[in-house]
């Protein structure tokens, strides 16, 4: 029997403009940001919608990003469901305050439109700016395309804002890639959107005379937000956070599975999404939009006989250890593609994570690293043929020879 | 409004009157920004939500599991007092709207030092009230980063030692003035700006209550001795708020859409120039200065009192011209 979901319309988007767009329609209360390219038409485009009277949104346009993170987590602190968006060196300004959004248990929403780092200044795509806020508390999801994005916006706020999780979230675009093309994007309509996001839902929490208030600064039940907690209560602060990441790998795939039954669309168990990965004796890990690029050349290798595979990491914090384990024992040579680099460690982030996850696998595969595509340099079927092929060498001798690698690099 | 008392502020109204600063706070005794706190407090007008800069004054009053806060309170982070308020104003406008407050009206109040508003703390204030967000922004000025042990701010008077300007054989403790931090408020073009010290409480509450009744940003800058970090009596924090005025180190005023006003006590010395207080009679008694009274260290001091004959002179030339 064929599934009935939701009607849908059919949009052109990019995908910045496909955040905006789920952000207008989850029904943010408080937008509080600063322009960075490649997340400018975020902001810009929420603009419009504020200035036509398409929302009710308080937009505060701050006059910087440190500011932005702040007025976000105390507007989320007030009750207010909240949106934000940075990249690159916006987000590493605000790397201070990200630690206190999550430390204050805010459900803030980010888009990140992932971009290098200075010096040299760049303006494209790689993934250094949030792979460097990994330990930050905030969970990190990484989409492939605008429709993606779309989804996972939407998403992301249930996540957030469940009471086990209280979690701020960033979505992870590729800066360019997906930011700035154009694309088809299935949308639901504002009826279904609003449905599936519903109110946000304040927890309740204990007074010291033992009444339960809802979580927030309110003048009826005033509640001391941010204290300072000394080395006898900090550390379970920090455990509790941990938990609530634990949570929120149960409840990342309880709402994607839901979306999915709502809307059709879905992406693997919402924390990895294996592909053609079942029988395959080599395989690439990435993060983001280069998945696209490496189905085709999954693609066109088991054409040719080769039993070639991938996982792409959709979410990367909490890491899915288990999943990513299951996924790539019985691989005999992989490959993890990393968007950063982490100067002096053994590896980039994605490859330190990923092999860690392996190490105890009943068969461990042998595991190669290659950073790519930094600064927005294009990274394409070629640059994936290479890999694959410095795959099957490793598979067949059984052995790696360099660990670290580069892929589209002049050396 | 609605929630707008009557402000007559009496001994006898603010007694009766229950704390939202409650006691229990690990303050200093003789603390000067806690006995603010405690005061302005008083002058609040309904419900009130209250945001702080990390300092002493957050460190003191929010150690958990307690608190000395009986209204909501928020605390991020040194900078961002002011961006605090944004978010807090953004978020009970729209929430207002939506019909999930039900309050008619919560001010805003955001607390800083002198280290959270003059230096660190400087751009995010002065984005807010660019924007115009509805909070009143009290600076409570010790003249220094105390928090930290006693370091030189943007708001640390010139010869003040401190730990990071310490009196030595070449250098006699700060050598640059102050920062002129009300006046660069003042230029932001807001509706309210005004200087209090403890010392004249209930100048200083009426302020708080006009700055919160300014629909739209107000700025306070208070007066607050640190007893540790001015190395100074504890007993005299309170006398030092009114010597301070006396000799027009802190010349206390109130400027309303731009009009300069001298508040009374300063009015007062302007209309009795020979009453005066000479600046020694200020710095004597205060640690931080003790190496100012020296042959070598003679020019700080005079330097000290042309500057604030100074800075007097032109606020008394801006209040004659808003006449």
């Amino acid at each position: 029997m064929k599934k009935v979901y939701v009607k849908q319309e059919l949009m052109a988007l990019n995908g910045d403009e496909a955040v905006a767009f789920a952000v207008k329609q989850a029904d943010v209360d408080v937008v509080a940001a600063y322009p960075i390219t490649p997340q400018t038409i975020i902001v810009e485009k929420y603009s419009e919608y504020v200035a036509n009277g398409e929302v009710q949104t308080e937009f505060v346009c701050t006059e910087s990003e440190h500011s932005a993170m702040a007025a976000c987590i105390a507007s989320s602190a007030t009750g207010a469901r909240t949106f934000t968006a940075s990249a690159s060196a916006g987000l590493a300004l605000m790397h201070e305050m990200l630690f206190v959004a999550s430390g204050s248990r805010t459900p803030i929403v980010m888009a990140v439109a992932n971009r290098a780092l200075s010096s040299p200044l760049n303006i494209n795509g790689d993934q250094s700016d949030s792979m460097a806020e990994r330990d930050s508390g905030w969970i990190q999801i990484y989409v492939e395309n605008a429709q993606e994005t779309y989804d996972t916006i939407l998403q992301a706020f249930r996540i957030a804002e469940q009471c086990e999780v209280l979690l701020p979230v960033i979505v992870g675009l590729d800066g360019f890639i997906v930011s700035h093309t154009l694309e088809n994007v299935d949308v639901l309509s504002d009826d279904a959107v609003k449905n599936f996001v519903g109110e946000r839902i304040l927890p309740d929490v204990l007074t010291h005379e033992g009444k339960k208030v809802p979580f927030k600064l309110d003048p009826d039940n005033p509640m001391t937000m941010g204290p300072i907690a000394l080395p006898n209560y900090y550390f379970e602060f920090k455990r509790q956070q941990e938990e609530a990441m634990k949570n929120a790998l149960t409840v990342i795939q309880q709402v994607h599975d839901e979306y999915a039954k709502l809307s059709g669309r879905g992406y693997g168990n919402a924390l990895i999404e294996p592909y053609k990965l079942d029988d395959a004796e080599v395989a690439v890990v990435c993060v983001g939009s280069a998945s696209g690029t490496a189905k085709t050349v999954v693609d066109e290798l088991r054409a040719e006989g080769v039993k070639a595979g991938l996982l792409r990491l959709r979410t990367f914090r909490p890491f899915p250890a288990a999943d990513v384990q299951k996924a790539l024992e019985n691989v005999k040579a992989v490959a993890v593609l990393d968007k950063s680099i982490s100067f002096g460690g053994n590896g980039g982030a994605v490859f330190l994570e990923v092999r860690h996850a392996l190490y105890d696998a009943k068969s461990r595969p042998l595991m190669v690293n290659y950073i790519y595509g930094l600064g927005g340099r294009d990274t394409g079927p070629k640059d994936f043929k290479k890999v694959f092929s410095d795959l099957h060498i490793i598979a067949h001798n059984k052995r790696a020879d360099k660990l670290v690698n580069y892929v589209g690099l002049r050396e | 409004m609605a929630t707008t008392q009557e402000w007559k502020f009496t001994a006898k109204d603010i007694a009766l009157k229950p704390d939202a600063f409650l006691p229990g706070h690990r303050a200093c005794a003789g603390c000067g920004p806690a006995n603010v706190l405690r005061m302005v407090m008083k002058a609040t007008r309904g419900p009130t939500i209250v945001t702080q800069a990390t300092g002493c004054m957050e460190v003191v009053s929010s150690i958990y599991p307690y608190t000395s806060w009986a209204v909501p309170w928020l605390h991020t982070a040194f900078e961002t007092a002011a961006a605090n308020a944004s978010g807090i104003d953004a978020a009970l406008k729209v929430l207002k709207r939506k019909g999930k407050v039900k309050q008619e009206h919560v001010d805003i109040i955001a607390f800083a030092g002198d280290g959270g508003t003059f230096d660190i703390g400087f751009q995010a204030l002065s984005g807010a009230v660019e924007r115009g967000h509805d909070f009143l922004f009290i600076l409570y000025d010790n003249e220094g980063y105390m928090n930290t042990g006693i370091q030189r701010s943007g708001g640390t008077p010139m010869g003040a030692a401190t730990t990071t300007t310490p009196a030595g054989s070449v250098m006699p403790g700060k050598l640059q003035h102050k920062k002129p931090i009300t006046d660069i408020m003042v230029a932001h073009e807001m509706e309210y700006v005004a200087t209090a010290t403890p010392y004249y409480w209930k100048d200083m509450l009426q302020k708080v209550r006009k700055g919160l009744e300014v629909e739209g940003p107000a700025f306070l800058h208070i007066f607050a001795p640190c007893p540790r970090g001015w190395r100074s009596e504890p007993s005299n924090s309170i006398d030092y708020t009114k010597l301070a005025v006396e000799s027009c180190v802190f010349p206390v005023y109130e400027v309303v859409k731009g009009k300069y006003e001298l508040s009374t006590p300063s009015k007062l010395v302007a209309l009795a120039p020979q009453k005066k207080r000479p600046i020694t009679e200020y710095l004597k008694g205060q640690g931080r200065y003790r190496h100012l009274f020296t042959p070598q260290n003679k020019h700080v001091i005079d330097e000290l009192q042309r500057f604030t004959d100074e800075r007097w002179g032109k606020l008394q030339k801006k209040v004659e011209q808003s006449a």
